[in-house]
């Protein structure tokens, strides 16, 4: 018998069910956005893109949070890794749910249309790198570097737990390399896929910002999937009191982390009250959406951060549960806050079409994603602070 | 209680040897112990019955103080004691404010964490018994050190020698006051 099979996700594992849920969710989801579509294109494809960028962050975040811990090492690191590894083994996936953006493009971004783009000068310099063959093939480029990036750290991975022989090093070295590599190709995707939705706006802040609320969207997502993994064999036994509060702990950070960039994109725009600067924030504290932006400054960061403070809440396994599900809803608010108030919604917030699409990628998302956790053990099985994670004395 | 004596003290060569025997004593009854390590053991402070400081508490507090003055100076000077119109901003311009006074709060939490550290532990303190104990150097390098405080109410000279020692430990010694 393998070794590893007593360390696979168990048959009856609650993530089981939901999974199915989610895979009927999301044809769900699909086949009411396409019907959508037909009358009105235009929202279906906005909403799709928020829905992307939102669902998108979880696997996107899960690298660089893997990588991360393939650095720094450590016990936290090891429990989730497997976890983590399988959040990016969807990124083909992802891939391939990008396309119908690529092909929407025209109804999505002002410089996409020659008819703005022929009365607007500013568009008009920007358009060598603002143009869409070029877009396309920077998108095929991130995902190249990504899916490559994930497949090795997977790979490597189960390599260590067939052969006991260390290959950790490389592991740490291609994270390394790995990590540069993601900030720089998801500063560019971002500036791509959301910061251009509002072509004349530019910050300096907004790939950084991106990346760190993908880390908290990862994050955000991994407790609750570890919490729910914990109540049983194999993850059971290693899931003490003391992992709990190592990821609330970095629950804690990023959350101030975001509320750190957040604040500080906010207080240079604020303080130099440019014209060409302000829109931006003007559009997103008016109609409606200053509701939206407290909701974030109140259940995004306050709340959050004063629960994460007490050391019994991170060693809880249901109440760490319950703070990372309100932080990941926060993280669907915040990227539809950050994406939508560039579209003319007549002052809606949110329509019909955002929870289809929301519900469509995210349902099967899900889905795949429980696929890939279950094709490993959950585990690292030759990690070297496994003893030391189980409680036993080197 | 036996006059001269500060306590007893056992000698471990590694952190697990020391955990399970500060347990050990624990689940003896013993409450007036303490542990000497070389550097931090994660499971100790439970093993020796540990649970909760009150310095988060103080470092919260002080936190929460060295925010407010931090925000409350910024706007006692630039709108009430000197403003100035800077730029047609508001003289109560609070998204300024705000990196201040977040570092007056890593202020006010450190040096409450600190001092309150210090206070708590009774430091600084010029005299403690277990230093008469000519191998207690070796804390501070390669050894663990268990002490079963004399005050305890279980404590008895011999009995508590002759626990100590079926603990395993390198070697007991008695702690002079």
């Amino acid at each position: 018998m393998n070794p590893g099979e007593a360390y696979l996700l168990p048959r009856d594992s609650p993530l089981e069910q939901m999974a199915t849920f989610a895979g009927v969710c999301g044809l769900v989801g699909f086949v009411v956005c396409g019907a959508m579509a037909v009358a009105t294109p235009a929202a279906v494809a906005e909403s799709y893109l928020f829905a992307f960028l939102f669902w998108s962050g979880i696997p996107l975040g899960s690298l660089a949070i893997l990588m991360l811990q393939h650095i720094t090492g450590g016990a936290w690191g090891a429990v989730l890794r497997r976890i983590l590894e399988a959040a990016t083994r969807t990124l083909p996936l992802l891939a391939i749910l990008f396309l119908p953006i690529l092909f929407s493009t025209g109804l999505l971004f002002e410089w996409a249309r020659p008819e703005v783009v022929e009365h607007d000068l500013v568009l008009q310099h920007k358009r060598a790198y603002l143009n869409v063959p070029f877009f396309a093939f920077r998108a095929v480029l991130y995902f190249v570097v990504w899916i490559v990036l994930s497949h090795f750290l997977s790979e490597w991975s189960r390599r260590q737990d067939r052969a006991p022989e260390s290959i950790g090093l490389r592991l740490e070295n291609i994270s390394r390399g790995g990590l540069l590599l993601f900030v720089l190709t998801m500063t560019f995707a971002s500036i791509d896929w959301a910061m251009s939705l509002e072509p004349h706006w530019y910050s300096t802040m907004y790939g950084i910002l991106f990346i760190g609320g993908q880390v908290l969207s990862a994050l955000a997502f991994v407790i609750p999937v570890t919490a729910v993994l914990a109540a049983r064999p194999p993850m059971l036994e290693v899931m003490t009191a003391d992992r709990f509060q190592d990821l609330g702990k970095l629950l804690l950070a990023f959350v101030m982390v975001w509320a750190y960039f957040s604040f500080s994109q906010f207080l240079i725009i604020w303080s130099a009250d440019l014209p060409e600067e302000t829109p931006w924030y003007l559009r997103r504290l008016s109609q409606g959406w200053q509701w939206a932006a407290i909701a974030l400054i109140i259940l995004h960061f306050m709340l959050p951060f004063v629960l994460l403070l007490s050391r019994d809440l991170k060693r809880s396994r249901r109440w760490l549960m319950a703070v990372a599900a309100v932080v990941l809803a926060m993280r669907a608010i915040d990227l539809s806050w950050l994406v939508l108030p560039a579209f003319d919604r007549g002052g809606l917030l949110w329509v019909p079409s955002d929870f289809a699409a929301f519900l469509g990628v995210g349902g099967l998302w899900f889905y795949y994603y429980v696929r890939q956790l279950r094709s490993a053990p959950m585990l690292p099985l030759n990690d070297e602070s496994l003893p030391e994670m189980r409680g036993l004395q080197p | 209680m036996s006059a001269g004596i500060y306590g007893l003290m056992a000698e471990f060569s590694d952190p697990s040897a020391l955990v399970s025997a500060a347990r050990k004593t624990r689940e003896a009854g013993y409450v007036r112990i303490d542990a000497y390590t070389p550097y931090p053991i994660e499971e100790l402070d439970e093993a020796i019955g540990i649970h909760h400081t009150r310095l988060p508490m103080i470092a919260l507090i002080g936190g929460i103080v060295g925010g407010l003055a931090g925000f409350g100076l910024q706007y006692w000077t630039s709108v009430i004691d000197y403003p100035i119109n800077v730029g047609g901003r508001p003289l109560f311009s609070w998204p300024a404010f705000i990196p201040v006074a977040f570092e007056c709060t890593i202020l006010g939490a450190a040096l409450s964490a600190v001092f309150g550290m210090l206070g708590l532990n009774g430091l600084p303190q010029p005299y403690h018994p277990v230093f008469n104990v000519p191998r207690f150097a070796l804390a501070s390098r390669d050894r663990f050190f268990l002490c079963i405080e004399a005050a305890d109410p279980n404590f008895d000279a011999d009995e508590t020698w002759s626990f100590l020692s079926r603990l395993q430990p390198r070697q007991v010694s008695q702690v002079d006051e």
